[in-house]
């Protein structure tokens, strides 16, 4: 291997350097440190309101920082732009309210970014569409509406539908907290089998069992910190925070 | 109602008048107002306060004001049009900041998840509004674009005060040749803005119903 290629391998995915945000007065990211490395597998977890969210949106951008820099493949996140357009095509981004585009079929939802982004023909785009869409079970849908499916269903098309950009890097903001209970596992089975196949991912999650069967490393967020971050077994056997301790006490209660 | 069989001729020209005034300027006025409600959702702030201004302006004169500026100020500027051209230039300007509110509030009620999501598989902002936000966004703005429409059908009638006969020109004309029969033609009159705009209304509904979809 050439140094240069070395040196790529060893690039962080994802680099987070002192990052602040402010709503108003509300500090949402409070100097946030955290690098991602490529094929690493990040979940974070926290209360509502510990800026958990708000992390994972600015990692492409959907919010702006007030101080601290970004890098994706270390190279930092552009000013608004064709340029940020460009290196948000290869940040895949799975959202809690699955924001399928309405007026267009499961099909088109899919193809959309890879013909005018990629430049990718209608056949070609369509022939990868229909093979990812089978890869997360939901092909039979193709030609419906997202209005007609389910909530499950919808978030699986979502997903494939950042897959179709080739991502480098997928972000996860709580994909599974708007869906019915007996949705939730057919979501995180198909996230479950991307963590496997090497994909580099930042999870927003309440579900604290894909956190502990698919995490490379569990980073804990309160109030715009991260508080903790350690191995999934590491944390969720004996987390050093109290605060962490408090939230998984009341969390794993059930 | 016989002045009315009498004088078909006529009202058929001045219902031509209205029609082409109508047609004219909504053809003109609708796509300005589309590029106008653009430029008010902009990231460029430039192109965000000439939209606001110009509908601050416009949308916020009496129609009769556009006309005369357009009929009397425009040919001090050496424009030569005829009066029917002044006037679709003055409906034009006007309605064009009806029009872009009609479809900024359709832009509006475009949940911003959509545009989330567009921007997030790499989409640059004018392939956002193109392919996810206005289709969605001229569909919802069907019903407040017709009403739009209404008032401008309606409205071509102060082009009469600038010297082009069209339908309320030529009940003025009818009236005074038949002044025994005002009412006749002042009815004739009305019947003749209500064939217009009448359809116009329930196309929407039809309109409304094919291009749905739910969310």
């Amino acid at each position: 291997m050439s140094e240069a290629r070395a040196q790529e391998a060893d690039t962080p995915a994802i680099v987070i350097d002192k990052v602040t945000k402010h709503y108003g007065p509300h500090r949402a990211l409070d100097d946030v440190e955290l690098s991602v490395a490529k094929g690493e597998v990040v979940v974070i977890i926290g209360p509502s309101g510990s800026g958990k969210s708000t992390l994972c949106r600015t990692i492409n951008r959907l919010e702006t920082v007030d101080s601290g820099r970004i890098l994706v493949n270390g190279q930092p996140l552009p000013a608004e732009g064709r340029e940020l357009a460009q290196l948000r095509a290869s940040v895949g981004m799975v959202f809690q309210s699955f924001n399928l585009f309405a007026h267009r079929t499961v099909l088109e939802n899919v193809t959309l970014g890879p013909m005018r982004v990629r430049g990718l023909s209608a056949k070609a785009a369509r022939r990868r569409a229909l093979e990812l869409l089978e890869r997360v079970g939901v092909h039979e849908h193709a030609y419906k509406m997202p209005a007609q499916l389910s909530g499950g269903q919808q978030q699986r098309v979502a997903i494939a539908r950042a897959l179709a950009m080739d991502p480098e890097v997928m972000l996860f903001d709580e994909p599974t907290s708007a869906l019915d209970p007996e949705m939730v596992s057919d979501v995180l089975d198909v996230m479950r089998a991307l963590a496997e196949g090497g994909m580099t991912m930042v999870v927003v999650t309440h579900e604290m069992g894909f956190a502990r069967s698919a995490a490379d490393r569990v980073v804990f967020m309160d109030g715009g910190r991260i508080v903790e971050q350690a191995e999934p077994e590491a944390f969720f056997a004996a987390p050093k925070s109290e605060r962490a301790r408090d939230f998984l006490a009341k969390v794993l209660q059930h | 109602m016989n002045v009315f069989l009498d004088n078909i001729g006529v009202f058929r020209d001045g219902v031509l008048v209205t029609l082409a005034l109508a047609a004219a300027s909504t053809a003109v006025a609708l796509p300005l107002g589309v590029l106008l409600a653009v430029m008010r959702v902009s990231p460029v702030e430039g192109f965000r306060t000439v939209g606001t201004v110009y509908v601050g302006i416009v949308r916020n004169i009496p129609l009769t004001v556009v006309f005369f500026f357009s009929a009397f100020v425009l040919p001090q500027l050496g424009v030569r049009f005829s009066y029917f051209g002044f006037a679709v230039i003055a409906l034009v300007a006007y309605y064009a900041s009806f029009f872009c509110e009609a479809v900024r509030s359709g832009i509006n009620a475009v949940p911003v998840g959509q545009a989330e999501a567009a921007r997030s598989i790499g989409l640059p902002f004018h392939e956002c509004l193109r392919f996810v936000i206005l289709p969605q966004a001229l569909r919802s703005s069907i019903p407040p674009m017709v009403n739009v429409m209404i008032a401008l059908v309606k409205n071509t009638a102060v082009a009469s005060a600038f010297g082009v006969t069209e339908s309320l020109g030529t009940m003025e004309l009818l009236a005074n040749r038949e002044s025994t029969a005002v009412l006749s033609v002042l009815i004739a009159t009305g019947l003749v803005y209500l064939a217009i705009t009448i359809p116009l209304g329930l196309l929407t509904t039809h309109i409304e119903r094919k291009v749905a979809f739910s969310r």
